[in-house]
């Protein structure tokens, strides 16, 4: 361990990864086995963790192609989401149809400014974020992109953690539907909407899930990921 | 002994593993995400939160969350009733997934939590241990008590405005089951892989340093 220390203000200290030691890291239990299937891929396939019977990979399987076809499916099915209503207001008087806009705009002009800007923030902002960041970090991995490493990997961690909390509407739809239930007073059902809207919540938690943030540290260390015996000694570029 | 080296999780670097004192966490000196925690609980503290929550569940699903009064009309719902008015609108996509992400997967996973505290607690883990805790981690990212707790808070300021809303037994409990789901959740699940381990290995099979 003989890096010279750049003081960049992405200066990140040098270490050795497990690829780079010969070694796996189960994706279940984290515990460290030695990789014995080197570049054989029948055995890769075929390779357990001696103490969780896991299937060790040493980097999530089909990554980006994974997360990519999930991206696409949750880009798409964003749109109905946003277009159609997520809930259906019936009372004596009227039937009100409500898009994720539409009720955050009834937040925010019934005195709920806070509530608008929650709902705003997990329905449309999140979504929209993690499509984007995703997609961005999945191009960056493509053109394996060696700046911005540390950056990158925080935005990842965001998105991830921040994901589960676009689910917030669908349950507020939920709620509403089964309290507000009077027969010829007023009924609240949920729009087809709703479903599209959550679809993307999950697709969107799934390509996360899909997408193994190792890869960012792949390619910004030196060379393409088969190179395991790598010295460790250049790796600040 | 446990595994003297660690991989970060999210960058493949390679960490001595050091003991850490309770309530910390071990962070990669590379990208900074958390490689292993300890907690501030013992086995015996984690069994008996388990427990409270699992009981906590039960009320908060068997009571009205909160009932509803217009013009003399009273309606009161609980989550499973919600659910239930989902499917039977057609909307069934929606009513599996609320069903799935509030009922279903936070009581696996205090059921299963149990059953492998309960596992280590006895000193052999059974065959079942690993598939179990398998099942747990990858089952864990999708409940989500805490968001639906905030959905509830949303639809009572939304009600308000139409109607009378009195709270019900539930909703205190799903405010205490999200506060007891917090704290269990901060429990690192990986610390269970090791203390199973040691709990199976009998002294003469531990390895030599
Ligand atoms: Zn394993
Ligand atoms: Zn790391």
């Amino acid at each position: 361990m003989t890096a010279p220390h750049t003081l960049s203000a992405d200066a990140v200290p040098a270490v050795t990864t497990a690829a780079e030691a010969g070694l796996v890291a189960c994706p279940h239990c984290h515990l460290l086995c030695r990789d014995a299937a080197g570049d054989d891929p029948a055995l890769r396939d075929r390779l357990r963790c001696p103490r969780c019977d896991g299937r060790l990979h040493p980097r999530k399987v089909a990554s980006l192609s994974r997360t990519w076809a999930l991206l696409i499916a949750a880009a798409i099915l964003y749109i109905p989401a946003n277009a159609f209503p997520v809930m259906r207001t019936s009372t004596l008087l009227s039937t009100q149809n409500d898009t994720i806009l539409s009720g955050i705009i009834y937040f925010w002009t019934s005195g709920s400014p806070e509530l608008a800007v929650l709902i705003f923030s997990v329905s449309i902002v999140i979504p929209l974020l993690k499509l984007v960041t995703l997609s961005f970090l999945a191009v960056s991995i493509h053109r394996s992109a060696t700046t911005g490493t540390r950056p990158r990997a925080h935005l990842f961690r965001i998105v991830e953690t921040v994901g589960r909390w676009s689910m917030l509407d669908v349950f507020v739809v939920a709620l509403m539907v089964g309290l507000v239930h009077f027969q010829g007073l007023a009924v609240i059902q949920a729009g087809p909407g709703a479903a599209a809207f959550g679809a993307v919540v999950v697709l969107t938690m799934l390509a996360a899930h899909s997408f193994d943030p190792r890869m960012i540290w792949d390619r910004a260390s030196a060379g393409p990921p088969a190179t395991k015996q790598t010295p460790t000694g250049n790796r600040h570029g | 002994m446990t595994e003297p080296l660690v991989a970060c999780p999210e960058c493949d670097a390679l960490h001595r593993r050091r003991a850490l004192a309770p309530g910390t966490k071990a962070r990669c000196v590379r990208c900074r995400a958390v490689l292993y925690r300890r907690s501030y609980l013992d086995l015996d503290h984690q069994l008996a939160l388990v427990t409270a929550a699992i009981l906590t569940y039960m009320i908060a699903n068997c009571y009205p969350i909160v009932d509803l009064r217009i013009q003399g009309r009273l309606n009161s719902a609980t989550l499973a009733g919600s659910v239930l008015s989902l499917w039977q609108e057609g909307r069934e996509s929606v009513a599996v997934l609320v069903f799935v992400t509030t009922l279903l997967f936070p009581l696996i996973d205090l059921g299963a939590l149990l059953v492998l505290l309960l596992l280590i607690r006895r000193g052999r883990p059974a065959a079942a241990f690993s598939p179990l805790l398998r099942f747990l981690q990858a089952l864990r990212p999708w409940g989500m008590i805490e968001v639906f707790m905030l959905g509830i808070v949303v639809s009572l300021v939304k009600l308000s405005n139409m109607a009378q809303v009195l709270p019900g037994i539930a909703l205190w409990a799903f405010g205490t089951l999200t506060v007891l789901l917090a704290v269990i959740l901060s429990m690192d699940l990986h610390n269970l892989w090791d203390v199973g381990e040691n709990a199976i290995k009998r002294p003469a099979a531990v390895p030599q340093p």
